[in-house]
């Protein structure tokens, strides 16, 4: 196809894991650790990947992925955590070689994978425009040239001599993206960016990415979990699952099928530990570990519900929230609990440490139906620390006191209320 | 016409050096951040890269100058000779240390784009040449004091200069590298910069050590450095022992040639590792 701008043919990447086989005599575990080290150390020595554990095992993250894009083209990639699509945007911004296969690029690659990637805190908003379009890969006449226009789309002029480190977390990423949206490349990926920033400036990213796609006729490769965005601005999509693709095409049809496939969670326990976290994400003092389902699962409309978040500190946090919501799978939040809502109490952990926050909602108001549940941390008003969109799916039953009738109607939240009848006879 | 990019397995090998030239302009960004936020938020800021081998040369020559009573190289002041030492020794040592660090200080970089990681432990040593150059004016000021005039020598100066950004740059990449995944290192540099000050001739001249010795001590690639800056600074008055001269060169080549070998091998599994 010549006017294919992305190729990809049987595009594979491996990873390996190591596991720990179980300890059975103090002899077996010293006998054990004597062979680690010796393989350890023979591979420090060799340059070799060193893997922790005992046994080693091949993880196929990208299997046999072939595609191609054309010019002009607007592809959403969908999947779920873990499926791929991370993987598959690092080899095409070059950030890890693939094990095996080829990827042919007619052009240049910019990614959104790195909004703000390389702002230095301490230096000025002015100082960050040239470091962070160097990076990108723009020569500095090129960012000259464009630097009014940068500056102009994301806002900043009364703050461009300030270190941006007194910014914002809303000014830091709309500088961020500005510098990124003038990049100008042939080939834009965008990677789950549009989850901060306010609604104003949402609107104004997604026009920009429509009027580079249309007017322009350049390429772009969208990720997302938010389903409604997607079907708004890509026409197709690819929907990757477990390292392949799955199925390729119109996109209505393939996100309904996705949709439908999603099987609600039913482990009592959610480790949020080893879920990838949106890129924008700046601060990692806070961790965000395993959510808890005191009171079990399924969750039952209008029946009381007990959870307990564990988290853990790297550092001095101040003035923490944290958070659970519910979504529907289209992405729009219908139902938020945070831990400051009622007192405004945020308390502040001065040291390192592991440490757990337990909910208690009394009455669960969400009608019976399917429910992504994103779970979030912030530090202050707004200063995001961490934040898991869609962390598993739920489903929500129906509880002894649920009337027959709302299961399968369009309200999301039903709540008791009291209600005082007045009937003249 | 638009560039065509290639990826698959390897591919990144055969065009390495092309690709570093292409990337000029990031090396040069990256050195203009690490200098300019060097010294933000402290008090005296530039001052530093002043009193640091300032009170080293007072204390390095009270205590090998005055108690020891070492001798110095031929009529020179010991404090100029010792400061000739020290120069090239914080040059080297700085260099290590932040280049050894560099590739985990910049790990959201590394994660989040492409471009050759050698870029960033060789800005590093930029910073710290700029610091030596600062430093350098101290020397100049000192000569002026003691009314010591530099022979032709000074002008062979550069090359020495060369020699310990090679020194530097070499180990530090082998243990930037290894730093990637395995933070134990991390603790290796602070020994070994400690370490080096003393087996090093920073405090003393090198003429002290014994004749049938000088040419093992000269392994140290450090030795073949600071005795080359002496040559260069205190004019005659060092004499430039060539046998142990060209064994330092010999070593800082090796770990130079080792060290990006080493580099280049692990660089590809950075972005996976960090």
């Amino acid at each position: 196809m010549p006017d294919a701008v992305i190729t990809v043919e049987n595009l594979s990447k491996s990873y390996l894991l190591g596991h720990r086989t179980g300890d059975h005599t103090l002899r077996d575990v010293i006998g054990r650790e004597a062979r680690n080290f010796t393989r350890k150390a023979i591979d420090v020595f060799r340059g070799r990947q060193v893997v922790q554990g005992d046994e080693v095992e091949e993880f196929w993250a990208l299997k046999n992925v072939s595609l191609q894009v054309k010019k002009g083209e607007v592809l959403g990639i969908i999947g779920r955590n873990g499926a791929g699509k991370s993987t598959l945007l690092k080899i095409l911004t070059r950030i890890t070689e693939p094990t095996e296969g080829q990827v042919v690029l007619r052009g240049r690659v910019a990614s959104l994978l790195e909004v703000g990637t390389g702002f230095h805190p301490e230096l000025t908003g002015r100082e960050n425009i040239f470091l962070n379009g160097a990076i990108l890969g723009m020569t500095q006449r090129e960012i000259r040239k464009k630097f009014d226009n940068i500056v102009t789309f994301a806002d900043v002029e009364k703050f461009l001599d300030t270190p941006v480190k007194h910014y914002s977390s809303g000014m830091y990423v709309r500088l961020a993206f500005a510098v990124a949206a003038h990049l100008e490349p042939e080939i834009l990926i965008i990677d789950e960016v549009l989850a901060v920033g306010d609604a104003e400036f949402q609107k104004k990213c997604l026009g920009k990415m429509d009027e580079v796609s249309r007017r322009e006729g350049r390429t772009v490769l969208f990720v997302s979990h938010n389903m409604g965005v997607i079907t708004s601005l890509c026409p197709s999509v690819i929907w990757l699952d477990r390292g392949s693709i799955r199925e390729h095409g119109a996109t209505r049809p393939i996100i309904g099928k996705y949709l439908a496939h999603k099987i609600p969670s039913l482990d009592p326990v959610v480790q949020l530990d080893c879920i990838s976290r949106p890129h924008y994400l700046q601060d990692d003092r806070l961790r965000l570990g395993s959510l808890e389902w005191l009171s079990g699962l399924p969750l039952r409309h209008g029946e009381p519900i007990k959870a307990r978040i564990h988290f853990k500190t790297r550092a001095s946090v101040a003035n923490v929230t944290i958070g659970i919501g519910f979504s529907t799978f289209e992405g729009r939040r219908l139902l938020t609990y945070e831990t400051d809502f009622q007192d405004g109490f945020r308390p502040s952990i001065p040291r390192p440490g592991v440490h757990s926050v337990d909910i208690t909602i009394d009455s669960l108001p969400l009608a019976p139906d399917l429910y992504d549940l994103d779970v979030g941390c912030r530090s202050g008003e707004n200063h995001p620390l961490d934040y898991i969109p869609s962390a598993i799916n739920l489903e929500v039953i129906p509880g002894p006191n649920t009337p027959g009738n709302i299961v399968g109607k369009d309200a999301a939240v039903y709540l008791a209320c009291k209600w005082e009848w007045k009937c003249e006879v | 016409m638009q560039d065509v990019i290639v990826i698959e397995a390897g591919r990144r090998e055969r065009n390495y050096w092309l690709d570093l030239w292409r990337y000029r302009e990031l090396f040069r960004v990256l050195a203009w951040r690490d200098l300019s936020v060097r010294y933000k938020q402290t008090v005296i800021g530039v001052l530093w890269a002043l009193i640091r081998p300032v009170l080293t040369m007072v204390v390095f020559t009270i205590i090998f100058g005055q108690i020891a009573r070492l001798p110095s190289d031929g009529t020179a002041p010991y404090p100029l000779m010792v400061l000739a030492g020290i120069l090239p020794w914080t040059f080297f040592s700085t260099g290590l240390s932040e280049a050894s660090n560099s590739l985990i200080n910049n790990a959201n970089l590394i994660s989040k784009v492409y471009f050759p990681r050698l870029i960033v432990p060789t800005a590093t040593v930029v910073v710290a040449l700029v610091d030596f150059l600062i430093s350098f004016s101290i020397l100049v000021l000192m000569m002026a004091w003691y009314q010591f005039l530099p022979g032709w020598q000074i002008l062979v100066l550069p090359v020495f200069v060369l020699l310990a950004f090679f020194a530097s740059i070499g180990p530090a990449l082998w243990i930037t590298a290894l730093n990637v995944k395995y933070r134990d290192f991390r603790y290796v540099i602070p020994f070994i910069v400690q370490f080096g000050l003393y087996v090093s001739p920073v405090g003393f001249s090198s003429s002290v050590v014994p004749e049938q010795w000088r040419l093992l001590y000269s392994l140290n690639p450090m030795v073949g450095v600071i005795d080359g800056f002496r040559w260069c600074i205190l004019g005659g008055q060092s004499g430039l022992y060539a046998p142990g001269l060209a064994v330092s060169i010999g070593v800082t080549a090796f770990f130079l040639w080792f060290g990006i070998r080493r580099f280049r091998a692990m660089e590809k599994s950075f972005a996976d590792l960090i």
